[in-house]
């Protein structure tokens, strides 16, 4: 069985090495000449706008598409001309549709390709629960049930337990969390950094919602047209030195306000519980809530300061807002202002 | 004599007949399963195989019953052979064409799903392809039988077995004794053949298509 084990952020797991994809008829190229590295247990967001070719990338990297030109490593190894089949086993495949087999229980679905790998009946079951319930659905109650029984975000979900059946070292997911609302999006996200945490694999996420690239990605890889790979960066970088007037077009306004969401409460020097002050229990936030949610309580209760508290609810110190002001960045370079094009 | 008192006396004979019928029916349309299933999946995504063989097959329908029974009988003889042979020609097309109906479709993106885990080809047809276009592949079973059960009577022209002996039978000495009598079992018998092999289908449906593509 194949298990991440590599050290996180040393090995390349991927590789692209100037890969090309020019799909027949077509004048221009969908991926023109990309070379990009993934390492180890990292999550990398591909993000760009509609056509760029983000797709098209990651379905170059288990082969859904093959390359015009150039070569795809995997772990150190040229998987370039390998047998495909064998190559997407070692590669979890969540599909912006999901694509669960309308015919088969919840349980076959994920259990399907260790079945393909010549699993046993209980070591499928085993692994078919495990996964269920890593992904937040109660195996008893869905493992029998059929696909057009689960709402659209449980479907989701079985989507990426069945794509982590095999335990692969890679997962791949085109916009996995697409077509769902706003507050159960966030809800899939935030369980799904949870869910990485345990195991860590390598992971490429395809998006074109800039918040969501900024939440769970270890870096950002920003697509122009073609897959022109315009910057590829920590999300923190991307935000405050976007690499030119093209990536800051993209993340638009709101930048400063969206690297908020990076910061945890916790990593600021608040200040020291004062006696003399009763605690306003609406003006709370814990030390692991970023300065987003901080700044989020300032404004819904119009209060300037908060108490900070840790895991178990007991407050740790104060965070005025000024205090927020002063560890945010505002470089010149700050891209949430307008910057000023060059007339032509 | 009244039709209940041959009845009566016949039932027996008819009974023979009707199961003779059937299995004639069974036979040609397992064939046909097979030839038309495997076509079907054969030519699956290939635009111009595809249409070649529904032609081909669909052209059989177009020559008449009796025309086609008579055509046989150099090739294969008499009796059993070309009534079965006849039968499966008939039976092909539609199951070809609800095969070919059926695994088109399966949705895009189930598609997508199953070669993006590294499922192989035939894995494919079997776990996923197959199963998805099963509802509409064994509809397509179910009208091939209820055509054939009709066809079959008219088999009696080259001495095939079943109830068309009776009809023919009948027909041939109308006026005689028992002659509307023969003749009307028959048809009733291959009316109510048909019946019965009908809601035998809309059980075998139930058994075999999964509970999650059923409405
Ligand atoms: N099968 C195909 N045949 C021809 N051209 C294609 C095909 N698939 C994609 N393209 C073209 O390649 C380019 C990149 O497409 P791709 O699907 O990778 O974009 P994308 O970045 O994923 O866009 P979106 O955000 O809209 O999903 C587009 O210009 C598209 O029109
Ligand atoms: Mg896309």
């Amino acid at each position: 069985m194949t298990d991440s084990a590599t050290t996180p952020g040393t090995d390349v797991m991927i590789r692209l090495d100037r890969v090309r994809k020019c799909y027949p008829g077509q004048a221009v190229d969908a991926v023109a000449e990309l070379s990009l590295d993934i390492r180890a247990g990292e999550i990398v967001v591909l993000l760009g706008p509609s056509g760029c070719g983000k797709t098209t990338t990651m379905r170059l990297i288990n082969r859904l598409i093959e390359p015009s030109s150039g070569r795809i490593f995997l772990d150190g190894k040229d998987v370039t001309a390998v047998n495909p089949d064998l190559l997407r086993r070692r590669i979890g495949y969540v599909i912006q549709q999901v694509g669960l087999f309308p015919h088969m229980t919840i349980g076959d679905n994920v259990g399907l390709i260790p079945r393909t790998l010549g699993w046993d009946k209980a070591r499928t079951k085993a692994r078919v629960d495990t996964l269920l319930d890593l992904v937040g659905l109660e195996p008893a109650r869905y493992r029998d049930r059929f696909p057009k029984q689960l709402s659209g975000g449980q479907q989701q979900r079985v989507g990426v337990a069945r794509a982590l059946a095999a335990d692969p070292p890679v997962m791949l997911m085109d916009e996995p969390f697409g077509a769902i609302d706003p507050v159960t999006r966030e809800r899939l996200q935030d369980e799904f950094l949870k869910l990485q945490a345990q195991i860590g694999k390598t992971i490429v996420i395809v998006t074109h919602d800039v918040a969501e690239a900024v939440k769970l990605g270890d870096r950002i890889a920003i697509f122009a047209e073609g897959a022109r790979l315009a910057q590829y960066d920590t999300p923190e970088r991307i935000l405050s030195e976007p690499a030119d007037e093209f990536v800051s077009s993209f993340l638009g306004t709101g930048t400063a306000v969206r690297r908020l969401g990076l910061r945890r409460v916790g990593d600021l020097r608040f200040e020291p519980l004062d006696g003399t002050r009763p605690i306003d229990d609406r003006c709370v936030v814990r030390a692991d809530q970023s300065v987003h949610d901080a700044l989020d309580v300032m404004l819904r209760t119009g209060s300037e300061i908060v108490t900070v508290t840790d895991g178990t609810g007991e407050p740790i110190g104060l965070l005025p807002f000024t205090t927020v002001l002063d560890h945010h960045p505002t470089d010149g370079d700050d891209p949430s202002r307008p910057r000023e094009r060059s007339g032509h | 004599m009244s039709f209940a008192s041959y009845l009566a006396q016949r039932w027996q004979h008819i009974l023979v007949l009707v199961a003779q019928h059937a299995e004639v029916v069974a036979i040609a349309v397992s064939i046909a399963t097979v030839v038309g299933v495997g076509l079907g999946v054969a030519v699956h995504g290939r635009p111009l195989a595809n249409r070649l063989a529904l032609a081909a097959t669909g052209t059989v329908l177009t020559i008449p019953s009796f025309a086609l029974f008579g055509l046989l009988i150099p090739l294969v003889g008499l009796g059993t052979a070309p009534t079965v042979t006849a039968l499966a020609l008939y039976a092909i097309f539609p199951i070809l064409r609800n095969t070919i109906t059926g695994l088109e479709s399966v949705p895009a993106s189930v598609a997508d799903a199953a070669i993006g885990m590294g499922l192989s080809r035939t894995r494919r047809l079997l776990t996923v392809r197959l199963p998805l276009a099963w509802p509409v592949v064994i509809t397509g079973i179910r009208l091939a039988t209820i055509m054939v059960v009709a066809i079959a009577a008219i088999a009696a022209s080259v001495a095939g077995p079943g109830l068309g002996q009776l009809i023919f039978h009948g027909l041939a000495h109308t006026g005689g004794v028992n002659a509307l009598n023969d003749t009307l079992a028959g048809v009733i018998g291959v009316a109510l053949l048909a019946l019965a092999l009908d809601l035998l289908f809309t059980v075998l449906f139930r058994l075999t298509t999964s509970r999650g593509i059923r409405d």
